[in-house]
């Protein structure tokens, strides 16, 4: 199955270990990933303006090629647009909801694109756990090579995932796909408190103690509840859970770090990949000690 | 105690201000109970100078004074508000769209330039353009 994807800007540079392994594990469960050919920023955190509808240009042109890739082949009837990064998923998804149910946003936005086809409407948007869940869990479970047994993983859905619940993927207060992936593939997903917690997102460029503070609060509480790793499908929260432990061991003296992973990481080494698509070296806690203390390595 | 009652006469002014915000945000404010389950709930609220229910407050009385609010620039619209008012209100909302106002006007709340050079290099892509289209006009 031929399935369009939208990879996005990050998942190009510091988040390419996400893509590959994203990639890869797709392969064996029989997908391939044809990304955009001609695709632009998402339009990252969308407008919540009723009057800026300009911001929403940048999205709709990318649920616009969705249409092209079927219209020149390239997919077979398949308007499904497969996303990984969740800031991607939320923006283009609330795009595609707007346009829906203001049809005369879509014509001054398809006003603006006058050279082009226009859209028509006719994508959806849904993330890498949407696609494995129509998969269902099973069939992942029956694909695991090497089950990730006695990893207790927590589950970080942050905010972009499900929240506002008009485009989440599942219950904004007690969601459990993510939960029902780490089953999946074998290792123990650990209830947690702080799994839809914001992990304080862009403030990280310009008011990074706001980070800090929540990025200790949000590993401390997994720790607390017994978790080895945190797995998300943000880049963002990955970055302030990850990268930014370097000062948050710097503030709390009794801070322990632990490894934050991309989902796709473990899919992929549960799906029996090695080394490189792994990516395991872009990580900024090195997650192959715990990896390997548990024979998963 | 009488006399540290603030009292507020509405005038013309406080209720074009209220206007404004309800029209950039989409949001009918006067519909705010101050039940406080946004301020209960928000995850940066100990950053803020008011709670999310005060900014609803004073901006349904058209108190301009709530532009200089550091609350409106914390919010970083994670929508745990907007999924738990009871009035289905959404705060957020409210909150893009008194930032939108100041930066309307191209007063942005930072200024690319003194972001420290090694944190540049390696954040992720999607943390500065989310920073700058939040941030600034």
């Amino acid at each position: 199955m031929k399935i369009p994807y939208y990879p996005g800007c990050t998942l190009k540079t510091t988040a390419r270990n996400m893509e590959i392994s994203a990639i890869e594990s797709a392969k064996i469960l029989g997908i391939e990933m044809i990304e955009l050919p001609r695709w632009n920023c998402c339009g990252v955190v969308a407008s919540l303006t009723s009057d800026d509808l300009i911001s929403h240009l940048a999205p709709v042109r990318n649920l616009m090629r969705v249409e092209e890739m079927n219209e020149e082949g390239l997919v077979e009837n398949e308007y499904r647009m497969l996303t990984l990064c969740s800031m991607c998923f939320n923006t283009l998804r609330r795009s595609n909801l707007r346009m829906a149910e203001n049809p005369e946003d879509l014509i001054s936005i398809n006003d603006v694109m006058y050279l082009e086809k226009g859209y028509d409407g006719k994508t959806e948007v849904i993330h890498f756990f949407e696609l494995l869940d129509s998969i269902g869990f099973d069939k992942i479970e029956e694909k695991v090579k090497k089950p990730l047994t006695g990893l207790k993983i927590a589950p970080y859905y942050g905010c972009m995932l499900l929240r506002p619940k008009e485009v989440g993927i599942d219950s904004p207060e007690d969601p459990t796909i993510i939960q029902r992936f780490i089953s999946s593939i074998g290792a123990e997903p650990v209830p947690w408190e702080a799994k839809t917690i914001c992990c304080g997102s862009y403030h990280t460029v310009s008011n990074k103690d706001i980070v800090i503070k929540l990025a200790y609060e949000i590993i401390t509480n997994a720790r607390k509840h017994g978790a080895e790793a945190i797995i998300t499908s943000c880049p963002l929260c990955a970055f302030n859970l990850d990268d930014r432990q370097k000062e948050v061991r710097e503030k709390y003296l009794n801070f322990e770090p632990m490894p934050v992973l991309y989902f796709s990481q473990l899919l992929a080494l549960a799906l029996g990949l090695e080394g490189e698509t792994l990516g395991l070296e872009q990580n900024y806690i090195d997650p192959k000690p715990l990896l390997k203390e548990k024979g998963h390595l | 105690m009488t006399d540290k009652i603030k009292k507020i006469r509405l005038t013309d002014r406080n209720v074009k201000f209220l206007e404004k915000v309800e029209e950039i945000s989409g949001e009918s404010i006067t519909l705010c109970d101050q039940c406080g389950t946004c301020s209960a709930g928000c995850p940066f609220v100990e950053e803020m100078d008011i709670t999310p229910s005060q900014l609803m407050r004073e901006v349904l009385l058209g108190q301009e004074e709530v532009l200089r609010a550091r609350t409106t620039w914390i919010c970083a619209s994670c929508f745990t508000c907007t999924v738990r008012c009871p009035r289905m209100l959404d705060v957020s909302k409210v909150a893009e769209a008194l930032r939108q106002i100041g930066l309307r006007q191209a007063i942005d709340e930072i200024d690319i330039n003194i972001i420290d050079r090694e944190e540049y290099r390696k954040m992720p892509t999607i943390a500065l353009v989310s920073a700058y289209r939040k941030l600034t006009g």
